[in-house]
């Protein structure tokens, strides 16, 4: 039985063939940076235009805006986070 | 007419120089008049490659800069007559080079050679740029693997968009040599596919270069890997591309795995 299976087709444990995960990795990479290549940094822009508008709004801190974008396959998602001070609301009562 | 081609990748230790002096050395073979220069300047090594290293007196640099002629610092080959090596300084840094007097010098090369093939560093910087800068043609040196073919993809962005070529509205013609090929990691699906490859870069292929011993014994021994053993297989790899880029029509050979005479004899698959 032994010497049997020394000479049969004795092959070490299936690993899943990677070549196709890096496939897939590259292509949505690649289609996310060939449309972003040559413009300005789109995270940066959004950054600055959001900041911009908030603010004329509700007095902020910068430094507690953040935007992240996370890519996908069919969709991406653009997240928004704002830190707001507590008691904003007589600012916005002000310009409202 | 003379052409230009640049030797490029993004990546670095893909296999840029071996190749430049492999298919420098094949075009030379086919009785053209080849020149290879190197582009990367501090980090010379077509010089090493090419066994010409104990004989460069003035480089690139010294050129461009005008403290040497291009007739002081082209450096012949001793195997073959029309083979010349223009070597990159190893002292300076990129930033000594500037793009006047590169076009300079690569109009006076067109003028007497027939292939000008420039050995672009590693990198997106001044001197990868310089090197694709006039180019006519361009063979992007990619390995099956994950990092390498994004370079090849910023490259390719590049070759399209930076290049004197590209600003006046024409192209650059570009080819894939998919080198440091194992087909015995292909055989295991643990290599990405010259298919997958060749999709995602949308770019045709000009020949497959097996990973091999012979391309180490070779710039061992300061010798093309074309001349020093011409029977090999990545030599034989080379020689095919070399004609493709001649403009013969060619099969392409995917290198398939040696199987061991006992494995052949015992009906083992490559596990």
């Amino acid at each position: 039985m032994s010497m049997f299976r020394l000479f049969s087709n004795r092959r070490p444990m299936p690993v899943p063939a990677s070549a196709p995960i890096a496939r897939e990795r590259l292509q949505i990479l690649l289609a996310h940076e060939r449309g972003l290549r040559g413009q300005p940094d789109l995270l940066m822009l959004l950054r600055e235009e959001i900041l911009s508008v908030v603010s004329r709004h509700v007095a902020l801190d910068p430094e507690k805006v953040m935007v992240r974008m996370e890519r996908g396959r069919n969709v991406s998602t653009l997240e928004v986070d704002i830190e707001l001070p507590n008691g904003f609301e007589p600012a916005l009562a002000a310009t409202g | 007419m003379a052409k230009v081609l640049v030797v490029t990748s993004g990546k670095g230790g893909v296999g840029k120089t071996t190749s430049t002096a492999a298919i420098g050395a094949e075009l030379a073979k086919a009785g053209k008049k080849v020149v290879v220069v190197d582009f990367d300047i501090g980090l010379r090594n077509l010089d090493l490659v090419m066994g010409a290293e104990r004989r460069v007196v003035f480089d690139l640099i010294n050129v461009v800069q005008g403290v040497s002629k291009l007739s002081q610092a082209l450096i012949r080959d001793k195997r073959l007559e029309t083979l010349w090596l223009l070597p990159a300084s190893q002292t300076r840094d990129k930033d000594a080079l500037n793009e006047e007097g590169v076009g300079r010098v690569i109009s006076e090369l067109r003028e007497t050679y027939d292939w000008i093939i420039c050995d672009s560093p590693a990198g997106i910087e001044r001197g990868a740029m310089l090197a694709m800068r006039f180019a006519d043609e361009a063979i992007i040196v990619t390995n099956p693997e994950v990092s390498s073919v994004r370079d090849s993809d910023r490259i390719i962005g590049m070759l399209d968009a930076k290049t004197v070529k590209a600003e006046n509205g024409e192209r650059v013609n570009k080819h894939i040599l998919i080198t440091r090929y194992d087909p015995a990691r292909a055989a295991r699906g643990e290599m990405i596919s010259i298919d997958d490859i060749l999709e995602i870069l949308a770019t045709p292929l000009l020949g497959i270069i097996p990973e091999s011993q012979d391309v180490l014994r070779a710039s061992n021994v300061g010798s093309p890997v074309t001349l020093n053993n011409p029977a090999s297989t990545p030599a034989r790899a080379y020689s095919d591309a070399t004609r493709r880029l001649l403009g013969e029509t060619i099969a392409m050979m995917v290198p398939a795995e040696r199987k061991g005479l006992i494995n052949l004899l015992l009906g083992r698959r490559a596990a």
